[in-house]
């Protein structure tokens, strides 16, 4: 399917979005990327720097300003997007003309932000009986510490994705990134088509409140059953040790210093993970014909004497690895049919993995004022209603005359005075 | 027998879905088993591979005794069939024209085995959403490769993202499978998406899922900086990758645990709430700098361009005493004491728990993070990890213990006649 064709998956449905940053942000922008209709309403008077993505960078050159973030436009692609002063009687009641035309409400603020305006689920299902509510915020809306205030790096350190990224004898490495934002509005996403599904089958709406810690919990799994069920901390001697694999069980399985590549950084490294004693025989021959006799050692034959020897093993496979780029070492080990990649630089991966070009993963796309840019696309491709990307991040307004005008009715003079009374 | 805290209708109980793969998938079909699918996850004679999987109850291995095993397939049933047998060509057909939703991740091909056509399949069963999960995306040029969740860490950027500001420490690939995770994220969001069209036309259609390109596209700044200004981010301890170095952010407190502190104070309020705190502590006169805080709270508001800048002496000043009153208090202060007194206080800062601390965290008890199901054979009541989203119509809930190898063979097939 041609990739400017719209997708037709979600074309029937219309998001009235509050949301932000990354963490709300990036739900609503899959969503858009098959169709959906997302109304992303911004606030005039401070030039919609709720969202602080607005003006930061990276930039694509000189300039600065809220129309040029580089993370908003990443996050906010194919998005419509009007000005709105809520705080104001008359935009008050554009709003609620709006939910009344809106299949749902999506936000992230802190809790309760929107309801101390007046809108909790309550009043929103009396502007419109079946709208359904999607509220995200790190903490969720009760309990203790449903106060706090949370951001990607927060959300990871109180869930445990923090303490479990890490090397032993080391703090923690944690996530280089806010790894619970991008996931945190996956969960979202889900949450929001849930609840579509729901109400399509009975004609309910709802409430739905996303906590992205509990999301983050529930992304450790066997590390909790093994407390739960056997009493066994993560936080223990020795652990974490994230580059090692205890479940599965697997050995050798690590990262490993490799050749610089020249012109690129001063480091490298390879990635290299021994599923079964099958892949290890056959990176052991590899090694021995490369002069490693050590390798043809009987006590690593079996996965138990590899545990137990991981540190020696690791040594002299880190050895080996500075002989060549990380490439070239995995490509070999590849060819003997054993899990190993080169740990790719943002460049290498992106435009230089044959991966990205096949599955056109980032698509070009253009906004108003920073012209064309790529973008995150998505790792997904459908035969019927695949999705696409095209237009930019809305610039402040920018859908103003499309829904005032044409979703809401309003006449031209109409929406020039809402702009003189400082409404949009 | 089991334990399902939600009873009554769930969002996706109206949905029959086949499991034919392996690990890759298994995360997608949790999510939505336990939002009801009635997921049938088929399996081979020797069972699904991960039921050898560490770490087991009390330490014995058995295939009922998996605990990664039974992590990931909560709320499914299991039914064994051989797919080198053709004569379960027929069964497996039944159970395809039964399904609104097949995921597979490319490993068993019942297809090819059972010599069946899929194009017939699909063009038989139009209502249908089949989604394929693979490394690289079906059909990829790099699909026949062996990778595993670490490789595809490598591969698609979440490893280059996360280590230590020592970079002769290697990168860290982050705990639990996350690039499987999130491949299988990608999955179940498509599934929806598929599903709402389905919802809307009849028209069901197939989903080609690919895993690298969810970790590609799942590392924030580590792609868009490369995107928009060819810049490259590199590691730091417990922070941010960045394209230049900037300033740690993780203390560690009295009880040796650590806290992300976040943005450390830089609103003149701010300021004002840290000399308040250092008071409550008693530990005023323990920081030579303390006066600079006042000085501090009366500023007028300024960023942390300003301060980045580095041209004026004051701030700077003042900045610097508000990292060292951070400090100060978390040399006094357990982690936890650390985190709850910031965050009253307004500051956005988190302890780094353990992921079972969480588990155990009183907010997280109380909002229902830890699920009781019964597992009647080894007479236990088990504690799962909870909800992901609270819906309050539709809900999510574990509806049944992980199954034995097969334990639906006969009740599925019996269904179908």
């Amino acid at each position: 399917m041609p990739h400017h064709v719209k997708s037709q998956a979600l074309s029937h449905l219309r998001i009235c979005d509050f949301t932000g940053q990354l963490a709300g942000a990036g739900a609503t922008k899959f969503m858009a990327a098959f169709g959906a209709e997302v109304i992303r309403i911004e606030d005039p008077t401070n030039h919609g720097r709720w969202d602080i993505l607005r003006g930061m960078p990276p930039y694509v050159d000189d300039r600065r300003g809220p129309e040029l973030g580089g993370p908003f436009n990443n996050h906010n692609v194919g998005k419509l997007g009007i000005t709105l002063n809520i705080k104001t009687e008359k935009g008050r009641e554009l709003f609620e003309r709006l939910v009344g035309i809106s299949d749902c409400v999506t936000e992230n603020f802190s809790s309760g932000v929107l309801r101390s305006w007046g809108y909790d689920y309550e009043r929103l299902k009396e502007l419109k009986d079946d709208i359904i509510y999607v509220s995200n915020c790190g903490f969720g809306h009760s309990g203790p510490y449903e106060k706090f205030k949370t951001w990607g790096p927060i959300v990871q350190a109180t869930s445990g994705l923090t303490m479990s990224s890490a090397i032993p004898d080391q703090p923690p490495a944690g996530w280089g990134y806010s790894y619970m934002d991008h996931t945190g509005a996956y969960f979202m996403a889900m949450a929001i088509m849930l609840a579509i599904h729901h109400r399509n089958r009975t004609g309910e709406g709802q409430y739905v409140d996303v906590a992205a810690t509990e999301a983050a919990l529930t992304l450790n799994g066997p590390v909790l059953l093994d407390y739960t069920v056997n009493g066994r901390p993560l936080r223990r001697e020795g652990y974490p040790d994230a580059n090692h694999s205890v479940s599965p069980a697997m050995a050798p399985h690590n990262i490993y210093a490799a050749q610089p590549i020249p012109g690129s950084f001063d480091e490298a490294w390879i990635a290299i993970a021994c599923r079964n004693d099958e892949d290890w025989h056959a990176m052991r021959d590899v090694l021995v014909s490369d002069g490693c006799e050590w390798a043809a050692n009987d006590d690593y034959g079996q996965l138990a004497g590899r545990m137990a020897a991981q540190d020696e093993l690791d040594e002299r496979i880190g050895e080996w690895c500075m002989r060549r780029d990380p490439f070239q070492s995995a490509e070999l080990l590849r060819a003997a049919g054993v899990p190993a990649n080169a740990v790719q630089t943002p460049e290498q991966r992106i435009d230089q993995d044959v991966n990205s070009a096949e599955s056109k993963l980032w698509p070009t796309i253009r906004q108003t004022e920073m012209g064309r840019v790529r973008v995150d696309g998505i790792p997904a491709r459908f035969s019927k209603t695949d999705w696409s990307m095209t237009r930019g991040a809305p610039v402040l307004g920018e859908d103003n005359d499309y829904v005032y005008g044409e979703l809401l009715g309003l006449s031209e003079s109409e929406i020039a005075g809402l702009y003189e009374e400082g409404v949009l | 027998m089991t334990t399902n805290p939600n009873p009554g209708m769930m969002a996706l109980d109206d949905l029959r879905v086949l499991e034919i793969g392996d690990e890759r998938g298994a995360w997608c079909m949790k999510l939505m088993a336990d939002m009801g699918a009635d997921v049938i996850k088929i399996e081979p004679p020797e069972g699904d591979p991960s039921r050898q999987y560490e770490p087991f109850v009390d330490d014995e291995p058995h295939h009922e005794r998996s605990l990664f095993f039974w992590y990931y397939n909560t709320s499914k049933r299991s039914v064994v069939m051989d797919f080198d047998d053709r004569s379960n060509a027929d069964a497996f057909m039944k159970l395809v024209e039964s399904a609104d939703v097949i995921l597979d991740t490319d490993t068993y091909d019942p297809i090819g085995r059972l010599g069946l056509d899929y194009r017939q399949i699909m063009s038989d069963n139009p209502g249908l959403i089949w989604c394929t999960i693979t490394n690289f995306g079906f059909g990829s040029s790099r699909d026949e490769e062996p990778h595993t969740d670490l490789t595809l860490a490598a591969n698609g950027g979440f490893a280059w993202m996360n280590g230590y500001d020592d970079h002769t420490l290697p990168p860290v690939r982050g705990g639990g499978q996350q690039a499987y995770h999130t491949g299988s994220n990608y999955a179940f969001m498509s599934i929806l998406t598929a599903l709402l069209h389905r919802d809307a036309t009849g028209v069901g259609q197939h989903i080609n899922v690919n895993i690298n390109g969810s970790v590609n596209v799942t590392t924030e700044a580590g792609s868009y900086s490369w995107l928009v200004s060819h810049s490259t981010v590199q590691r730091q301890t417990g922070r941010h990758a960045g394209v230049a170095p900037s300033m740690p952010s993780q203390i560690q407190c009295a009880d040796g645990r650590y806290v992300n502190t976040g943005i450390p104070p830089r609103r003149p309020a701010e300021f004002g709430l840290c000399y308040q705190w250092l008071e409550d502590e008693g530990l005023l006169d323990q920081l030579p700098e303390a006066a600079l805080l006042q000085v501090g709270a009366e500023l007028e508001s300024f960023s942390l361009a300003d301060v980045f800048r580095g041209d004026n002496e004051e701030l700077l000043a003042v900045f610097g005493a508000g990292r060292a009153a951070f400090d100060l208090l978390a040399s006094k202060l357990t982690a936890y004491e650390f985190y709850t007194k910031a965050q009253n206080f307004g500051f956005q800062v988190g302890v780094i728990h353990s992921p079972e601390e969480a588990l155990e965290d009183p907010h997280f008890v109380d909002r229902g993070m830890q699920v009781k199901v019964e597992h009647p054979e080894l007479g236990r009541e088990v504690i799962y990890p909870g909800a992901p989203y609270q819906l309050t119509k539709g809900s999510w809930g574990i509806t049944r213990r992980p199954p034995l190898l097969g334990e639906h063979t006969d009740e599925v097939l019996g269904e179908l006649g």
